[in-house]
């Protein structure tokens, strides 16, 4: 359309008007199409695409670290190699998979599930998912050529300094935590005014699918947990490019400030990956279990106290600094406090299997996963929150086992069963049934294979990050054992992959609503038209296709030729106005590039903020400026408040 | 297919134990207490983990009980809305039920674990003996604080502790974080550079114990052990009063060249040999270093092949460590050797 | 599925636009807000803490002159006026008026933003003197990262104001502006507290 649209078509109903409405909300073709592309649904399949391949990347990286450790003074892996791949390993899953894939699939899904057609900020949102990428790439760039980071995840100061760590090692990792978090904390912004804005009417808070409360409460928790890391990391870049003294030792700095800093970031972090999970599990319980979750209220209110004592745990990782006793103690009792919550979450979810009609397919095997690989990580983490326990298994492969069961029982196996259970509505097609049966229970056996042994290996002794050990200690059994579960763990990774390639290109079409599930996503076609919503419904219970209303109401009077959306209130979701979104954009990708050079040359010299932020200004102004066409179409349909 | 899976991994999972348990060394090892401390904590883990696995059967059992008493379904069976409008008193019960149960055993968790790290801490220091361990990567330096101060003496990688005595040790670092770990004897406690940490404990079971560096410090942290020997009070004295003599001289031809090319080479950059020109710190003492079982932080055995593959190529053992190849032919070598081995 | 015909929400009379928390922009302005507030809170904790593992604060260097960093406080605290009568013309959506407070406003910015630059190097120690001008250098140095940006961002939208392509948004993206300065001020006033103040105590 390059003649600016003057006259409002409103959507009439008919196929041809459908036809221009999906035409409008479409990303426009090609290259230049793609990179401008601002379409939620784009953006959310590439999100969870790049996000996906990081996960293989962190698998292949773990199995080489099995490879290694399967005997004692193993020499397939070389010591610095060993030190590089446990810290990508951490990397990757932590900063490049856990918390972006669960974003990635609320944006695509969120605005389906609230009956909106897109997101608050699209262009935004493509610039997070480029900036993600971006950085992505260069940490892997960077492994690539020997510079890959090798002081683990978490980088301990000082370690990380520049006497400890020569090279650019360490300036690469904390410069990716730059750009991941700022993908991140944008991505937050984008979904929590989605979730208050963008809501169809009728869906009063009380009406919104536990799913969508659960982004919403992460999307809060990241506004106030990433800042932390932001500021830790750069502090730790200062230190080594401006020989600034924040966690050096002598002159006045302090390597356990490090500490507090990024664990007031990392532990909420886990539970940023821990909150989406849960928001899955109701999603697929209540469909598979043929009823509404057990205590929505209870439910929502467990996901707002996680979220709030998340905040509160930190010193838990820090347990055998020297800190005060009577501190340490407090929490203990507030790491022991939020098993409450997750507890309530988790007699519902019983309560409600306890009550439903069971269809047991691929979806549902994923969590119920979890009610035995959370639980057991969960249970462990109690035990890790006793302060004496903790002085004998810190640091040790215990916390390794715990580790993994409470992240993949609690979030990974959940999303497994969120990608059997969403990819129909997303490619039109059904996973196969019996290769996801195989995927399971491959994976739930190879998993427990691998991690269980890691609880004892940590109890006898075996330290974390070694990249060898002596024969002596015995440990060579169960190292061998937790390597063949990995094996098995890879296998059925493999299947999975088959599956979603097979199923992708071949698999059985889906209807708009192949599992009977309640929420607003199944309404529409699989996979949905561009423009989501041929009518956006008015919304009068919490399970719309569920409960019959007593008269179905649909919002009238939107354009056809135009991007509008309607505005509501936070609360109880009434009508409000009709916003006007922007057109596609290539903006956020330049300014993407834009942001990576200031970003990555930083990493050399401290004048590359200076002049590298010239590129990112012109850029932002650029995609800001409104543009002539646009404002004449908005113009002629404007209506002042 | 489900079932025969689900057997083989339960087959798989009780096996696993019975094998492990066997093999596994028992000289680090936290479910082996040979100290007051790590037995209090190990009781702490006996209830813990009596509680936790109670809960994961209960709560397992209710789940697996719920999956399989309720009806099966598929995508076609319409959904029970009537939930929504009805109470559901009994599930609410037992939501609660479950509810103030978990509580109360948390309760119970805090107030065991408030009590055990009370005991930990609560322990007459009288006549202990009082060491400084300083963490270096990847080697442990260790000074023995005695009365009047003239009777200190240093050593490394090897301590030794009276039985039945607390033992109180001050941590630090002199370069990155690294962490002193002995699981037969205590829990694990950082040694922060910047700071001094305290960790005290007693060994109740004379033996040879091993300790590792818990803390991520760098290329060799894999490498970074250490071993306390706990013995008798009267050994202990003998050890401790041979420790404080400084290094004998020579007295066999081969040693007597083996002291000279020791003190004219690079050793003396970075080593100390009390009694002689030797007084450099950067690494371990050396003084005695022939009454030691270890070498290079519990990485290679103290013996005469081990140490001379040792001083020829420490890097082929350890890589990037901070010792540097020797210079010495073979003869050479082999005298320097024997000069060492005069260092009990 | 009902046999009645449904029932139609006509939102055609609906404005196309609204002010205040109404807005999306409103909510993504709170959601910067958020995050930066966060920034500088723990920034400012981090300074404390530093001070209290510290035997003496500052370290080794006598505390920030007071001149610059008070008549820096100052001029902000005036910017608060033509903000305030910018955002309330962007209300009334008054053009003329808009653009009279924005350009005020951005006279203000010079004045800062020159100020600032005397501040540094009042501040009587280097970054990498010791920990208390690397946490000293750092507060002020994301402050002033604030106000570049929001400098930045106030001329665009002054600019945009004579230039146009405008439309009723663009009041709403002024009065949004509005709010972030004030976020911009206020952080200064207590970070000021901070930086001048504490030493002396």
């Amino acid at each position: 359309m390059s003649v600016p649209v003057t006259e409002r078509v409103v959507y009439d109903g008919t196929p041809e008007g459908t036809v221009e409405l999906a035409e409008t909300w479409r990303d426009p073709p090609g290259l230049m199409g793609s990179l401008s592309a601002i379409n939620h649904k784009t953006i959310g399949r590439r999100f969870i695409v790049t996000t996906m391949g990081f996960f293989a990347a962190g698998g292949i990286l773990a199995a080489l670290m099995r490879l290694q450790l399967m005997r004692p003074e193993n020499d397939l892996i070389g010591m610095d190699l060993y030190n590089q791949l446990f810290s990508m390993h951490g990397t990757t899953m932590m900063f490049l998979f856990a918390v972006p894939v669960m974003q990635a699939v609320a944006i695509y899904l969120v605005p389906l599930m609230i009956g909106a057609r897109t997101v608050a900020f699209p262009r935004m949102n493509a610039f997070a998912y480029w900036i993600f990428l971006f950085g992505g790439l260069m940490i892997y760039g960077a492994f690539f050529f020997n510079t890959g980071p090798d002081a683990g995840w978490f980088g301990y100061a000082p370690l990380t300094e520049s006497e400890y760590s020569p090279g650019k090692r360490i300036d690469f990792w904390a410069q990716m935590i730059t750009f991941t978090e700022v993908s991140a904390l944008l991505e937050a912004i984008v979904i929590i005014t989605t979730i208050f804005k963008l809501r169809a009417p009728g869906m009063t808070m009380n009406r919104m699918p536990l799913y969508v409360w659960a982004m919403l409460v992460t999307s809060f928790m990241v506004l106030f947990a990433m800042p932390a890391v932001m500021l830790a990391s750069t502090g730790l870049i200062t230190d080594r490019l401006v020989n600034t003294h924040f966690y050096r030792s002598g002159d006045g700095g302090d390597p356990v400030l490090w500490q507090h800093l990024f664990w007031f970031f990392g532990h909420p972090e886990v539970y940023l990956i821990f909150i989406p999970g849960l928001g899955f599990l109701s999603a697929i319980i209540e469909t598979f279990s043929r009823r509404p979750i057990f205590g929505y209220p209870a439910m929502v209110l467990a996901l707002i106290a996680t979220a709030f004592l998340a905040f509160g745990l930190w010193v838990h990782h820090m347990f055998t600094a020297n800190l005060p006793e009577l501190g340490k103690t407090f929490f203990t009792a507030a790491s022991l406090l939020i098993a409450i919550p997750t507890a309530i979450q988790i007699f519902c979810w019983i309560a409600t299997l306890w009550k439903g009609r069971l269809n047991f397919r691929t979806p549902l095997l994923f969590v119920l996963a979890f009610f035995f690989i959370l639980l057991m990580g969960g249970l462990t983490g109690l035990m890790l929150a006793s302060v004496s326990l903790d002085l004998q298994v810190h640091d040790t492969y215990f916390v390794v086992a715990h580790l993994h069961y409470v992240l993949l029982g609690g979030a990974v196996f959940p999303l497994f069963g969120a990608i059997y259970y969403w990819f129909p509505k997303y490619t039109g097609r059904l996973m196969n049934e019996r290769l996801g049966q195989w995927n399971f229970w491959l994976f739930f056996i190879g998993f427990n294979v691998t991690f269980f042994p890691m609880h004892l290996l940590g109890l006898y002794g075996m330290p974390r990050r070694v990249y060898t050990y002596a024969a002596e200690m015995g440990w060579g059994t169960m190292n061998l054992i937790s390597t063949l579960g990995a094996l098995l763990i890879a296998i059925s990774m493999l299947l999975f992959l088959i599956n979603a390639v097979r199923s992708y290109r071949k698999g059985i079409k889906a209807a708009n609503d192949p599992w009977g599930g309640g929420t607003l996503e199944w309404a529409v076609a699989s996979p949905p038209p561009a423009h989501n919503f041929d009518v956006i419904p008015v919304v009068h219970a919490r399970y719309p296709l569920w409960e019959a209303p007593k008269k179905t109401g649909y919002v009238a009077g939107l354009a056809a030729n135009h991007r509008e959306q309607l505005i509501t209130s936070v609360i109880d979701a009434q009508p409000d106005y009709r916003g006007s979104f922007p057109d596609p954009s290539i903006w956020p990708f330049i300014s993407a590039i834009a942001a990576s050079i200031l970003f990555i040359g930083s990493i050399y010299t401290p004048w590359a903020v200076v002049w590298a932020s010239i590129p990112v200004s012109i850029a932002l102004i650029a995609w800001f400026w409104p543009r002539k066409k646009e404002t004449e179409e908005d113009l002629a349909l404007e209506k002042s408040p | 297919m489900r079932g025969i899976l689900s057997a083989a991994f339960a087959v798989s999972l009780a096996a696993l134990p019975l094998h492990a348990f066997s093999q596994v060394a028992t000289f680090q090892n936290a479910m082996q207490p040979a100290g007051v401390q790590a037995e209090k904590i190990l009781d702490l883990w006996y209830l813990t983990f009596a509680i936790c696995t109670a809960v994961f059967i209960a709560v397992l059992a209710a789940f697996l009980y719920a999956i399989r008493r309720a009806p099966r379904a598929d995508e076609r069976t319409a959904a029970e809305v009537s939930f929504l409008r009805q109470a559901e008193p009994a599930s609410k019960r037992a939501v609660l039920l479950a509810v103030a149960l978990s509580t109360i055993l948390l309760l119970v968790l805090l107030v065991a674990d408030v009590f055990t790290g009370r005991a930990l801490i609560q322990m007459p220091l009288g006549d202990g003996i009082h060491i400084e361990l300083t963490g270096h990567r990847w080697w442990w330096e260790a000074r023995y604080s005695a009365d009047p101060p003239s009777r200190m003496f240093t050593t490394a990688n090897e301590l030794h502790i009276p039985v039945g005595k607390p033992v109180v040790i001050s941590l630090k670092s002199s370069d990155v974080i690294h962490s002193f770990w002995v699981p037969n004897l205590h829990g694990k406690k950082d040694m922060i550079p910047g700071r001094t940490a305290t960790i005290t404990l007693r060994v109740d079971k004379p033996g040879i114990y091993r300790g590792q560096c818990a803390e991520f410090c760098g290329y060799q942290h894999a490498k970074m052990a250490l071993l306390v020997i706990a013995e008798p009070q009267e050994q202990y004295e003998v050890w401790a009063e041979q420790q404080r003599q400084p290094a004998p001289a020579p007295t066999t031809a081969s040693a007597i060249t083996g002291q000279k090319l020791f003190m004219g080479g690079t050793c003396v950059s970075c080593h100390t040999v009390r009694g002689t020109s030797a007084q450099a710190t950067l690494g371990p003492d050396l003084t005695h270093l022939a009454s030691r079982k270890t070498l290079a932080a519990g990485t290679l055995p103290n013996s005469r092949e081990h140490l001379a593959a040792w001083i020829n190529d420490p890097q082929k053992f350890k890589l990037m460590a901070n010792m540097p190849s020797s210079p010495f032919s073979s003869e050479q070598l082999q005298a320097v050797v024997l000069y060492l081995e005069t260092l009990k | 599925m009902t046999s009645e015909k449904p029932d139609a929400l006509n939102v055609t009379e609906l404005p196309s636009f609204a002010f205040g928390h109404r807005s999306p922009m409103w909510w993504g302005t709170m959601g910067m807000i958020a995050i930066e507030g966060t920034v500088f809170v723990l920034a400012i904790m981090s300074y404390f803490y530093l001070y209290s593992h510290s035997p003496s604060w500052p370290m080794t260097t006598p505390a920030p002159e007071l001149l610059w960093g008070t008549i820096n406080t100052c001029i902000m605290l005036g910017s608060y006026i033509p903000n305030h009568f910018a955002k309330k013309a962007a209300l009334k959506m008054d053009l003329s008026q808009v653009r009279l407070w924005l350009v005020i406003c951005m006279l203000f910015s010079v004045a800062f933003l020159t100020v600032r630059v005397f501040e540094f190097g009042a501040l009587n120690v280097r970054w990498d003197t010791d920990a208390y001008g690397s946490i000293v250098w750092m507060l002020l140095g994301l402050h002033t990262l604030h106000l570049l940006t929001d400098a930045v961002d106030s001329l665009v939208l002054t600019v945009l104001m004579f230039t146009g392509p405008l439309e009723g948004k663009r009041f709403v993206d002024v009065s949004e502006n509005c709010m972030y300065w004030n976020f911009v001020v206020g952080s200064w006033l207590i970070i000021y507290a901070v930086l001048y103040w504490s030493p002396r105590f």
